[in-house]
């Protein structure tokens, strides 16, 4: 483990691998989303309920999942750089925020888009949407943290002991807001879980997925490669690469 | 516990309570505070019977929630302005029990004097008597968790540049579960519904709070110091 | 009215459907160039200082 990791681990030879990686899951990405628009707005039925506005789904549940998933992500690549103070780890925790409040408003804004036609209105304070909205504040938070301390190593620390308590917070948040959305507000109509979903939606919905995870995979990887380009500015490996880059 | 780290706790505790006990313009101010958002917000939506019956358990809640940031501050500032935070690391008692300490100083100080004036408030706002005792219930385990959860952005914060707008941007959406437990529990005593199931989950939260944050204050501290 | 038409009105919910996809497009290829055009700056700006102090010291 401590071998593997301070091999990969150091930012040149993170570097390189980054270099080698993100093209492949940039592509494969692409080519995912190309197969999952096709399916998502072509060969997927309406809905019998919603009507063509049912395709929104294929953007608004992987941006929604995405959102949680990275925030996940940054807590554990935040953790293990506070414990095993791996470089790479912080600059990856610190890179992964700005895609995962992205990935966050957009949850947010599809949602919105998709509850003005069948709600009647821009937003709704249901349980799902309300705790996404404080996911987008814990990440502004974070993003906020980090611009406010200019060293970055503690920078670093300090993020990733916010995102470890925020993610001890988001279940039981969610829960609070879930509670207090059944209390508040009878049955709402949910278009946002179908009790079934048939085949010919989810398999469009999965493939929508995959691209939007391989998509933060190739962009967290080039985010990353920049964020130790800036930390490591002065180091050997920094100045020779930038040498090689400006020869070809 | 063991003997030395009790004797940590109970020194940083009289430590600051001292210190806290000595400044009374300080300690009076986020009680002030509170108050007059009290004032505000009954002012903004009026003072009808039947606006304030729905009204008091949310005022009560958010004036005590936006009361205690404007407190937190106060943890460790001191501490790092003078350089006592840096002792407090070096020290042999394990950290998290010190921090735990000042936490509770801070409960003490802050908490309790603001359960005391929420009560007074009570009055002013018409809240039925039957859920005077939910309330005090409610912040009596709520307070300790703001103190707590507190603690750690302040560790996070100490210092900092322009810390009086971070922190609250931090802090309030950890709040949430507490405010929406805290308010349910209220509301359903003033209309005479039980409420132990709502008291069990803030009790929860708080039990959570006090196994983790002081650890993640002490965490906290040391990142941002060391 | 033709395919591509009938494609094109979703029936009736264009607007919030073509908006989401729009959306999440332009948020996705701002959130993917950005890093690239960065990491160019940053290249050429550790280049332009190779240039004054030599590669390595």
């Amino acid at each position: 483990m401590f071998t593997f990791l301070h091999k990969y681990g150091s930012p040149q030879h993170f570097y390189r691998l980054s270099r080698g990686l993100a093209p492949w899951f940039g592509g494969a990405s692409a080519l995912l989303f190309a197969a999952g628009l096709y399916g998502a707005l072509l060969l997927s039925p309406p809905d019998y309920q919603q009507g063509e506005g049912v395709r929104i789904i294929y953007v608004h549940v992987p941006s929604a999942w995405m959102s949680l998933m990275v925030y996940v992500i940054m807590a554990a690549a935040g953790g293990v750089g506070l414990i095993w103070k791996v470089k790479v780890a912080d600059a990856f925790a610190r890179a992964s925020a700005p895609l995962g409040a992205a990935f966050t408003f957009l949850a947010l804004a599809t949602g919105s888009l998709w509850g003005k036609p069948m709600w009647g209105t821009w937003w709704v304070w249901d349980a799902r949407l309300t705790s996404e909205l404080i996911l987008l504040f814990l990440y502004l938070g974070y993003m906020a943290l980090q611009t406010a301390i200019e060293d970055r190593r503690t920078a670093a620390r300090a993020g990733a002991v916010l995102a470890l308590v925020g993610l001890v917070n988001i279940p039981i948040i969610h829960f609070s807001v879930l509670w207090w959305s059944t209390l508040h507000q009878g049955p709402t109509l949910r278009p946002f879980a179908p009790p079934a979903i048939h085949m010919s939606m989810l398999v469009p919905l999965m493939v929508m997925a995959v691209a939007f995870m391989l998509y933060f995979a190739a962009v967290v990887l080039v985010r990353t490669r920049n964020e130790l380009l800036e930390l490591e500015r002065n180091s050997n490996w920094a100045r020779e690469l930038a040498a090689e880059e400006a020869a070809r | 516990m063991s003997a030395s780290a009790r004797s940590g706790f109970g020194g940083v505790l009289r430590r600051d309570l001292l210190l806290g006990a000595r400044q009374r313009s300080e300690l009076a101010n986020p009680i002030i505070f509170y108050v007059i958002v009290i004032a505000l917000l009954v002012l903004a939506v009026g003072a009808d019977a039947a606006v304030l019956d729905r009204l008091a358990p949310p005022v009560i809640w958010i004036a005590a929630l936006l009361a205690s940031t404007l407190s937190l501050d106060q943890v460790f500032h001191q501490d790092f302005a003078d350089g006592s935070l840096e002792q407090l690391l070096l020290s042999h008692h394990p950290l998290a029990v010190l921090v735990a300490a000042k936490i509770a100083a801070h409960w003490l100080l802050y908490g309790v004097p603001m359960m005391l004036t929420a009560l007074l408030v009570t009055g002013m706002l018409r809240l039925p008597d039957s859920a005077l005792a939910t309330l005090l219930a409610t912040l009596l385990l709520g307070t300790p968790v703001f103190s707590l959860i507190g603690a750690v952005l302040a560790a996070l914060t100490v210092g900092l540049r322009g810390s009086g707008l971070l922190l609250p941007l931090l802090i309030l959406p950890l709040y949430v579960p507490l405010l929406i437990f805290s308010v349910g529990a209220v509301e359903d005593a003033a209309r005479g519904l039980p409420v132990a199931g709502e008291l069990y989950l803030i009790a929860s939260v708080l039990a959570l709070s006090i196994c983790v944050m002081p650890i993640a204050a002490a965490a906290a501290l040391r990142a941002r110091l060391s | 009215m033709s395919g591509i038409q009938e494609f094109l009105h979703m029936g009736g919910y264009a607007l919030y459907v073509w908006g989401s996809y729009a959306l999440t497009l332009i948020v996705l290829a701002a959130n993917a160039l950005q890093p690239r055009i960065r990491e160019r700056q940053l290249l050429r700006m550790l280049a332009g200082r190779n240039d004054r102090t030599g590669p390595s010291r």
